[in-house]
């Protein structure tokens, strides 16, 4: 039987963690993840994992033991945040070359300098095109329900490529929520065995993983290597809809969305943002207002034809990244979703909004403001810039 | 007690095969070769970016008759790390049968992926106490990259990272001393060597696969193409390396130090610098007292070694 407990996201991560009882996991602590970690050791402690717990000397290793353990043919785990995940980037291209469905779990958190341990999605956004398959959940509970459903995407054949499940540092982390655990056998049986490919330790088929590769080869194993993760858009929809029969939790769809069907105007957001924008655009809609709500859970690959779908009826979209456009024009969610509309036909005008860098908060009054913002852009077209929500100078 | 005759040696499988593209007279596939012909149990791996693995592992060819893995230049050990905790995770759960139980672990690297952007991994792995063999090719310089400076690279020496001109006359600083490093960790096994003396260095492979835990083996590996050498006579030129007691032959055993070889005659350094195009500039007369300064470094660590190892033979009594 399934039990609903009053758990935060790290911990509601950890006993996924327990349940799925992966053969290695290798993690290195930092804040807001480190609890993860900490739990998991408990775990390994009392017996209730057959894992083999590597703790590492730092997240570069962290992730080269995930390379090492899961070449070696068993499932692999890892959980880290921010400068953590930055330092094994090196090693994170070459997990995704490597084809090994590794799932990390990231607790989003800016980058230093200045050092803040809050959150926004500057780590994960720095690395998206590290060939992870990226997941973004919004709380406790699709962190807990997208731990399990990623280790089902990474493994799949056609796909065969890590996953990282993104969840935000202290909003979901430390966050004490309701969320629905299932049934241990449940999880077990919904997982399968893990059926080894290219293993290390078949040694009477020896393998060779890492040979150095010329301009003669390499663009097609690159190109190649893009059929694994844009796989990952269907397998993910599939394995979500198994996943929904056995717990009644809806993931047929690689997105959230609320009132688009009518609105002329929308916001577009990731992560647990959304909740807070979602009581706000309920509100206003029962005002008259035509306004809608869409979150991308998928963000690697970026489902760019639902998202067009959804988007190209409506008049002005409003997105708001949560990452820092270094220099660029718009942040990364913006790029992705300006990209996505511009070879469609008629599309709506897009604005971006910067929110919520190192956990500045974001009230219902800025999503407020910035529909209103959008509904009066429908008489007078605003200039296309950055703009910034709650910034204080 | 490790004890093997050529018949035996010659009958060992062959892991590394005949074709890969190490350069004539490059020290690394001796040293690979001596320590492999030790055991016959089933080998996997993990080799550091370098000459060894560029050479041996060229897409859509390799050279390995064994499970091998290259991911990174820094992270081999931590890379091994992981086979070995898988290993052991699947074994712990009886999913290995036979051969496969019986699996040694090799991480491989150069001197820069060993002394340096490897140390903290294999540091790391070392102290965690994951069972595998860690084997450096200390060819005292980033060879693969064209023969930069590299934590290990001797005193004086020419690389294309300290070069010599008016101002400056080649490296600055003495060498790290890993070997030392590696015993502060107090695994089971540790030990210098080198391919010329090979039958020191195929006793040290068969105690470092036997021990109850991390061992590792620093290997001096002449490299002709940079050290600028006669590609014939690598072995020889190895062997004075030892014998001026630059390079010294010990291994330290559960803590206790013990030297597996003395020259029979302690020769000057210049027999080492003498014959290598890297050092060509030191034997001008403005140049001694750099070998003076090399002369007495090399003598103050021999002096310690021996020391150490009447320090730690008091304590097996
Ligand atoms: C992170 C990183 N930095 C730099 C390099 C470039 N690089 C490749 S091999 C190498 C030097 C290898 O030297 P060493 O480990 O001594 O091996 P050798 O080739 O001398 O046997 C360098 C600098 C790299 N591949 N990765
Ligand atoms: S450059 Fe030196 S180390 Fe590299 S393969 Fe050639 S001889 Fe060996
Ligand atoms: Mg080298």
């Amino acid at each position: 039987m399934s039990k609903k407990l009053f758990l935060n996201g790290a911990d509601a991560v950890a006993e996924a963690m327990r349940q799925i009882n992966p053969d290695v996991v290798a993690a290195y602590p930092i804040t807001p993840t480190t609890h993860i970690v900490e739990k998991f050791s408990k775990f390994v402690a009392d017996g209730k994992v057959k894992t083999e717990f590597v703790t590492v000397e730092s997240e570069h290793s962290a992730m080269s033991a995930c390379i090492g353990a899961s070449a070696s043919g068993g499932r692999v785990m890892t959980a880290t945040a921010s400068q953590g995940l930055i330092y094994m980037a090196e090693a994170l291209f070459c997990a995704s070359g490597f084809r090994l469905p590794i799932v990390l779990i990231n607790g989003n958190r800016a980058l230093s300098s200045p050092l803040s341990i809050h959150t926004d999605h500057s780590d994960s956004m720095a690395i998206r095109d590290s060939g992870f398959v990226q997941v973004y959940a919004k709380n406790a509970q699709e962190a807990y329900d997208l731990t399990i459903q990623a280790i089902r995407i990474a493994e799949h054949k056609d796909v065969r490529t890590p996953v990282m499940v993104c969840i935000e540092g202290f909003q979901n982390t430390h966050t004490l929520d309701s969320v629905v655990v299932e049934d241990d056998e449940v999880v077990k049986k919904f997982l399968g065995e893990f059926e080894p490919v290219d293993s290390l330790l078949d040694i009477d088929n020896p393998v060779t993983y890492g040979a150095a590769v010329k301009p003669d080869f390499f663009f097609e194993i690159k190109r190649q290597q893009l059929e694994g993760i844009n796989c990952a858009y269907d397998v993910m929809k599939s394995v979500g809809e198994e996943f929904e029969k056995i717990t009644g939790r809806d993931y047929s769809k690689v997105y959230e969305e609320y009132g688009l069907e009518d609105a002329d105007v929308a916001i577009v957001l990731m992560s647990s943002s959304y909740s807070t924008a979602l009581g706000v655009t309920e509100n206003m809609r029962e005002s008259g207002k035509k306004i809608g709500l869409l979150r991308p859970k998928l963000f690697r690959p970026f489902p760019d034809t639902e998202i067009v779908e959804k988007l190209k009826g409506l008049k002005a979209v409003a997105v708001l990244d949560r990452s820092m456009p270094q220099g660029a024009k718009y942040g990364p969610l913006c790029t992705e979703i300006v990209t996505a509309l511009f070879n469609v036909g008629k599309r709506p005008k897009v604005y971006n909004f910067i929110h919520g860098i190192g956990s500045r908060e974001t009230y219902p009054s800025h999503y407020d403001e910035v529909f209103e913002f959008l509904l009066s852009s429908l008489d007078e077209v605003k200039e296309d810039k950055l703009r910034f929500l709650n910034l204080n100078e | 007690m490790f004890n093997a005759n050529l018949k035996k040696l010659s009958q060992c499988p062959t892991r590394l095969e005949a074709g890969h593209r190490l350069c004539p007279g490059c020290g690394i596939s001796v040293i690979m070769r001596q320590i492999m012909s030790v055991t016959d149990n089933p080998l996997v791996i993990s080799n550091a970016t370098g000459c060894f693995e560029i050479c041996t592992g060229a897409y859509p060819y390799t050279a390995w008759n064994v499970p091998w893995i290259h991911s990174l230049f820094g992270n081999a050990a931590s890379v091994i790390a992981g086979v070995e905790a898988m290993h052991k995770s699947l074994e712990k759960q009886g999913k290995l049968s036979g051969d496969q139980k019986k699996t040694l672990f090799m991480a491989v690297g150069g001197d820069g992926g060993t002394y340096d952007i490897g140390l903290q991994a294999l540091s790391g792995a070392a102290e965690r106490g994951h069972k595998f063999v860690y084997v450096c090719f200390d060819n005292e310089g980033y060879m693969n990259t064209g023969y930069q400076r590299s934590g290990a690279t001797p005193y004086g020496a020419f690389t294309t990272t300290s070069q010599v001109g008016e101002a400056h006359t080649g490296k600055e600083q003495f060498r790290k001393d890993l070997t030392m490093i590696m015993a502060a960790h107090n695994i089971p096994y540790v030990a210098q060597s080198s391919p010329s003396n090979h039958f020191d260095l195929m006793k040290k492979a068969d105690k470092a696969f036997k021990a109850d835990g991390p061992a590792f083996i620093n290997c001096l590996s002449v490299c002709p193409t940079s050290w600028k050498t006669d590609t014939q006579t690598g072995l020889k030129i190895t062997q004075t390396a030892v014998d001026t007691c630059f390079w010294p032959l010990y291994e330290v055993e559960n803590g206790v130090f013990k030297i597996t070889y003395m020259p029979k005659e302690k020769l000057p350094i210049i027999a080492w610098l003498e014959n290598q195009g890297r050092f060509k500039h030191l034997l001008k007369p403005e140049n001694q007292h750099i070998i003076d300064a090399l002369q007495k470094e090399v003598d103050t660590r021999w002096q310690k070694l021996i020391k150490l190892e009447e320090a730690t033979a008091e304590d097996d009594k």
